[in-house]
């Protein structure tokens, strides 16, 4: 898949151009990390077709999506793309199995039904989105844009408003469905934990342009804040303070950790240490 | 007690608001939902004309369609001619008459209702492959319900409550123009208290019933989201 696109941008700060040429590897996950206004939501406007880019060229699957110079721009109807927006855009008057439906071409049952058990929905099919948790609501949205059978999966800042227990399930679910459908996904995010806790790889968007390209585990040292995990070896407790012994990567390290953590530690347990610059 | 003159004035009082909602329902909310989403230079010359009729005296709208629907007029005579007959001071005039002077009441509060809807709706249908018509008729309309239904009420209740712009290019025909509201003014000239007293309470009590059944509707709308 190939994306090249510029398009004027007004930001915060005056307007800038959104210039980005990225190839993407089919059947990947791919994150996109910016800080918000860096036009990543923008950009995956342009992939779907909801908005149009002054120059550009847009490759799927083989199948030309967008060619500003051969006039090419299919509209967002024949792209096969599954977009989950932020706000989930949930239609109202439908049931959870009414929005699912109305994401196919053609009403199949068999794949509701799987649809709605992979993403643990079956019980709540009937009702109205206003009956339903933010978690719940996003599985929905995610299982509307799946029905489309899309070549690429789009997902606007996809855990922002999910805590960590929800976070950890929709990883689950989207590497489920992931493995079965195999689309192309495309993540944007300004949540570094999240971008490199879903992607294969991640782009980094400034101001438009795309500066590096890295491996999700080193998005972190990237932003500024580093993290390494240890094994528990030992835990201590001396003059009142508590100390967890740990061996990071062949390292033995002692680091002070409050008494209650300490409680809940036993040994052989795994700990992420996590460093924050702040400098950054 | 209700004499025939009445329970035909009356019927046809409602009549005209019938139709009047009818034509305004197939007409306002393409109209609405053009202004909605749809960006051209001279849209704020258009909204201002589709809300000209909420602030104009009737009479100042009555007397430019007496000019304009009258033989002596193209358009009069064209409409006269597509009729069979000269269409000022007859039913069809004071239809029109009421089409216009109610259209902002059915625009305005379908506009607000579309203006309203997350734009996300809309494309989320788009990018799962609806054209606009399905996203139309399935998305849009069912989530704009209470207002459209707003928009139904209150151009009915303000075609009941019409006056200025049917006694201008309606006269007041028995049984053809003579509405409710012109045969409360004509009973309090002929000092026909009683009649009067009947007509206003009636007008006053449907009013009332519509208006209260707006809001329970709505109160309900909202509660089932």
């Amino acid at each position: 898949m190939e994306i090249k696109c510029k398009k004027k941008l007004k930001g915060a700060e005056g307007e800038f151009n959104l210039d980005v040429d990225i190839s993407i590897e089919e059947g990947k996950v791919v994150g996109i990390f910016g800080k918000s206004g860096a036009g990543k939501t923008t950009l995956l406007r342009i992939i779907a077709g909801l908005e149009k880019p002054e120059e550009g060229f847009i490759k799927v699957g083989g199948k030309v999506w967008f060619d500003s110079r051969k006039g090419v721009n299919l509209p967002p109807q024949k792209r096969k793309v599954g977009f989950v927006f932020q706000d989930y855009a949930l239609f109202p008057n439908m049931t959870v199995k009414e929005n699912i439906l109305y994401g196919m071409e053609r009403e199949d049952r068999k794949l509701l039904d799987h649809l709605l058990r992979i993403t643990e929905l079956t019980k709540l099919a009937d009702r109205k989105p206003n009956q339903l948790s933010g978690g719940q609501k996003q599985r929905v949205a995610l299982a509307r844009a799946v029905a489309r059978k899309p070549e690429v999966l789009l997902l606007d800042e996809p855990l922002s408003a999910l805590d960590y227990q929800m976070r950890k399930e929709l990883q689950v679910e989207l590497a489920k469905l992931h493995r079965e459908f195999g689309f192309t996904t495309v993540i944007v995010s300004h949540d570094p934990e999240e971008t490199a806790l879903l992607s294969d790889k991640v782009f980094i968007l400034e101001n438009g342009k795309v500066v590096d390209e890295v491996q999700p585990e080193k998005l972190l040292e990237y932003t500024g804040k580093y993290q390494l995990s240890g094994k528990v070896l030992d835990i201590k407790l001396e003059n009142g303070r508590a100390f967890v012994v740990l061996d990071t990567d062949g390292f033995r390290t002692t680091v002070p950790i409050p008494q209650n953590l300490a409680k809940k530690l036993k040994k052989g347990d795994t700990i992420k240490l996590q460093m924050v610059n702040n400098k950054l | 007690m209700l004499s025939e003159d009445f329970i035909q004035t009356l019927l046809l009082t409602f009549k005209l608001s019938f139709f009047t909602t009818l034509i305004l329902a197939v007409i306002g909310i393409p109209i609405a939902y053009f202004l909605a989403y749809k960006e051209f230079p001279l849209k704020p010359m258009v909204e201002a004309v589709v809300s000209l009729p909420i602030v104009l005296p009737p009479t100042v709208l009555g007397y430019y369609l007496l000019i304009l629907l009258s033989q002596d007029n193209p358009v009069g005579r064209f409409l006269g001619a597509v009729f069979g007959e000269p269409i000022l001071f007859t039913f069809k005039a004071i239809l029109i008459g009421s089409v216009i002077y109610s259209l902002p009441f059915m625009v305005q509060p379908v506009q607000a209702g579309f203006e309203s809807l997350p734009k996300s709706l809309i494309e989320a249908s788009y990018t799962l492959g609806k054209s606009r018509l399905t996203t139309f008729l399935k998305v849009i309309l069912p989530n704009v319900k209470p207002s459209i239904l707003t928009g139904i009420v209150l151009s009915f209740a303000h075609t009941v409550g019409e006056f200025g712009v049917v006694l201008m290019i309606g006269g007041s025909i028995p049984g053809e123009t003579k509405v409710a509201s012109i045969s409360i003014y004509e009973e309090v000239e002929a000092l026909n208290y009683e009649n009067a007293n009947l007509y206003a309470l009636i007008l006053l009590g449907v009013s009332m019933v519509i208006l209260a059944t707006v809001y329970w509707l709505n109160k309900r709308f909202s509660r089932l989201g």
